[in-house]
């Protein structure tokens, strides 16, 4: 993508908005698993259930699953914390998320849609830009 | 098949674990017995920081929330809610038909935090420009090139009454207003982030969640007060952030949205990154600009101000991390929508770094005007063990020590002002029972001391001799007059040191003497300190009635202090005893006794 001007700018934006959608509605779609890697999350362990995850996704060569880092999420007191979002199932945060748990998240959450309780916690705030 | 519905019972540690595993054993019975086991999951979290109306049941896809909920309502939730389809009034927290099905997120008592500067943080890959534009970044810039004059950028940040997030709170609008009159073909932006207050990380995790919506302010910044020239002033210590920037603004230039010809527009803007190496003065925007020019981070008089004379003597912008973060969003849902938020003073509102002694420490962004009780116990969710609150720090070492008697202030810049603290940058750090405020503000002053550039004689010295006089108090050897000595030698502080640090440093000084004489007082009259950390004035004992002579005590002591024969009562040489408290973790007859 090379210097743009404003209408390839809007276009551009509005296409990947479009994508967004769309990947929340159509079928078949992406598993995403968003993991807090700001300074501390990192601190906490996040590079270690990052890889967890990502192996274990790859053992069970899950397709549709997206692996992607994010900031701080704000739960210094539950860090590393990991989101996964999946298509027919609410969204649900995850903390205190070590290489073992991150590994429970791909075989139950992911591919048994069932939840792993006790490292559950809520989202803090609503989202100002939806 | 998979599930459908997920039964959420909040465990977290400050309900009661017993009455909530009884809860989700009775959930996950009826669950079963109504046939509805393949499809409904029944599951324990973490907490959910509605600790004040628990045991609480969140059902999923839906999430209705009940609260207060007893294992004798589980047949209820389950057959009127899982079966017939039909919220559980009763057990709503608020009953009313149009609000049964209320989501979390929309309940008042629960939603304390308003994400504005950390909207993408923890949302969108920092390293990802095309997730930050699809969030609708950079659209702010674009309404400022296109539709927007100078004036009418001035207009909206006047109307949105955002004031500077580093600390001291002055008005956003008047600082651009004031560079944007000067005219100079060459103007400065800059950003500082030389975030420095012990307990602080707000910025740092700003920039590292969200590094576009700086550049993209910064950008406004430089379109309203004729400059093209933006600089980060960001401290050595906060690699990723750097990384991260660094990338953000290689995206911005390859996008062309910074560079030569933004957007194909004549307005050109480039930002440049400069480090500092961690020197809590260079957060001092006069001495920001000397560490930049490669001079000794020095603050210097002002008039003139920056913006007439900032950096290579041009007019200067600089505001905070936070202050930028929150700009895009003025702009692209207007000022007025800013300024709803907030109380009379303070609009919007500030991200705070909650750490010390409370359960659920974060990062929280809340509305300027929630009660310190509203974070402490609320977000915060209370002190950690049961124990007891003392205190509230903000303002790092320039604010001080609120205490209990003043949790349900409002923040705003006043309020705190009035109770001899700031708002500060964010930090907050929560200390309870065990904290001892002498040795707390030891700690602060001890930093202040050790960070003043030495440049003005009240600053150096002053700080010097107050940090003297407490650590006599703190060994009992205080006296009244020093008290008194104290208050002279702050207001004095305050009124003739050069720059803002100096000026501050007496704050947390100030702060324990307005509002916690008794604890000073413990320590000077009766050289005790009832936290017991003042090791100078604690004291370790042997109860010979209770000691039953098993020498545990007398091989952990380090300094072997500790004499007695097997099976009979130990004795501790108060002489030679250091007073780490060794002996009392090691026994466990509780025969130890510290005074």
């Amino acid at each position: 993508m090379g210097a743009m001007t404003r209408e390839e700018l809007q276009a551009f934006r509005a296409q990947k908005q479009r994508a967004v959608r769309a990947q929340r509605e159509a079928d078949g779609r992406t598993t995403e698993v968003i993991i807090g890697t700001g300074t501390c999350g990192i601190a906490a362990g996040a590079e270690v259930a990052l890889k967890a995850i990502e192996d274990e996704v790859a053992k069970h060569a899950l397709a549709n699953v997206v692996v992607k880092r994010t900031g701080c999420m704000g739960l210094c007191a539950s860090e590393p914390s990991v989101e996964v979002v999946k298509p027919g199932m609410p969204g649900i945060l995850y903390g205190k998320v070590d290489a073992a748990v991150g590994r429970r998240i791909v075989q139950e959450h992911i591919m048994n849609d069932q939840l792993v309780g006790e490292y559950i916690f809520d989202k803090p705030a609503a989202d100002i830009m939806q | 098949m998979a599930n459908q519905k997920y039964l959420l019972v909040c465990s977290g540690e400050s309900c009661d674990a017993d009455k909530n595993h009884l809860l989700q054993e009775a959930l996950q019975r009826e669950v079963a017995a109504s046939g509805l086991g393949a499809t409904v999951q029944v599951v324990k979290t973490g907490c959910f920081g509605f600790c004040a109306k628990g045991p609480v049941v969140k059902i999923l896809p839906e999430e209705t929330l009940y609260v207060e909920v007893q294992p004798s309502d589980a047949a209820a939730i389950v057959q009127e809610h899982l079966v017939a389809g039909k919220p559980v009034a009763r057990l709503c927290y608020d009953q009313q038909q149009s609000k049964l099905h209320a989501k979390l997120e929309d309940i008042d008592f629960y939603q304390k935090q308003v994400r504005i500067v950390l909207r993408n943080c923890g949302v969108i890959d920092p390293d990802s420009i095309d997730e930050y534009i699809t969030r609708d970044g950079y659209v702010a810039l674009e309404k400022v090139l296109f539709e927007m004059t100078p004036e009418d950028v001035i207009t909206e940040l006047r109307k949105s009454d955002l004031r500077g997030r580093g600390g001291a709170g002055f008005p956003t609008w008047r600082k651009w207003e004031f560079t944007r009159q000067v005219t100079n073909p060459e103007k400065y932006v800059m950003c500082n982030a030389d975030e420095g207050d012990p307990g602080a990380y707000m910025d740092r995790s700003t920039l590292e969640g969200d590094p576009h919506s700086i550049l993209e302010a910064m950008m406004i910044a430089g379109y309203t007060c004729g400059s093209s020239k933006g600089i980060i002033y960001i401290r050595a210590e906060y690699p990723l952030a750097i990384a991260r920037l660094k990338r953000a603004i290689r995206q911005a230039k390859e996008y062309g949205l910074m560079g030569d010809q933004v957007l194909g527009t004549d307005f050109c803007f480039d930002i440049e990154i400069r480090l500092g190496a961690g020197a809590f003065v260079c957060g001092e925007e006069t001495a920001l600009i000397a560490s930049t020019e490669g001079s000794r981070g020095m603050p210097r008089p002002r008039p003139p101000f920056p913006a007439v004379k900032g950096l290579w003597d041009k007019p200067t912008v600089i505001n905070n991390v936070e202050t930028y973060a929150s700009i895009p969003v003025i702009i692209m849902k207007g000022g007025d929508w800013y300024a709803r938020i907030g109380t009379e003073t303070s609009k919007g509102t500030k991200v705070f770094a909650l750490t010390g002694k409370v359960k659920n420490s974060g990062l929280i962004e809340v509305p300027m005007g929630t009660t310190l009780r509203e974070i402490v116990f609320g977000i915060g969710g209370g002190i950690i063990g049961g124990k007891t609150f003392k205190a509230v720090q903000t303002g790092g070492p320039s604010g001080g020590l609120i205490p209990e008697e003043y949790l349900d202030t409002p923040i705003d810049y006043e309020n705190l002002s009035k109770l001899g603290s700031i708002v500060g940058s964010g930090g907050m750090i929560v200390m309870d029972e065990d904290d001892c405020v002498l040795d707390v503000t030891k700690f602060y002053l001890d930093f202040s001391v050790d960070e003043s550039c030495g440049k003005c004689a009240p600053c150096r010295i002053g700080g010097k001799t107050l940090l003297t006089l407490l650590d006599r108090i703190s060994k009992g050897t205080g006296t009244e007059d020093d008290l008194a000595h104290m208050k002279q030698l702050s207001v004095a502080m305050q009124r003739a040191s050069l720059c803002g640090l100096g000026q501050t440093t007496p704050n947390p000084v100030l702060s324990i003497i307005r509002h916690f004489e008794d604890e000073l007082n413990n320590h000077i009259q009766d050289r005790h300190c009832p936290a017991g950390k003042c090791t100078a004035l604690v004291r370790f004992e042997i109860d010979p009635e209770a000691c039953i002579g098993c020498t545990v005590c007398a091989r952990r002591c380090p300094v072997n202090c500790i004499a007695g024969d097997r099976k009979l009562p130990h004795v501790i040489d108060q002489e030679r005893c250091v007073k780490c408290g060794a002996c009392l973790e090691a026994c466990k007859f509780n025969a130890v006794i510290k005074s």
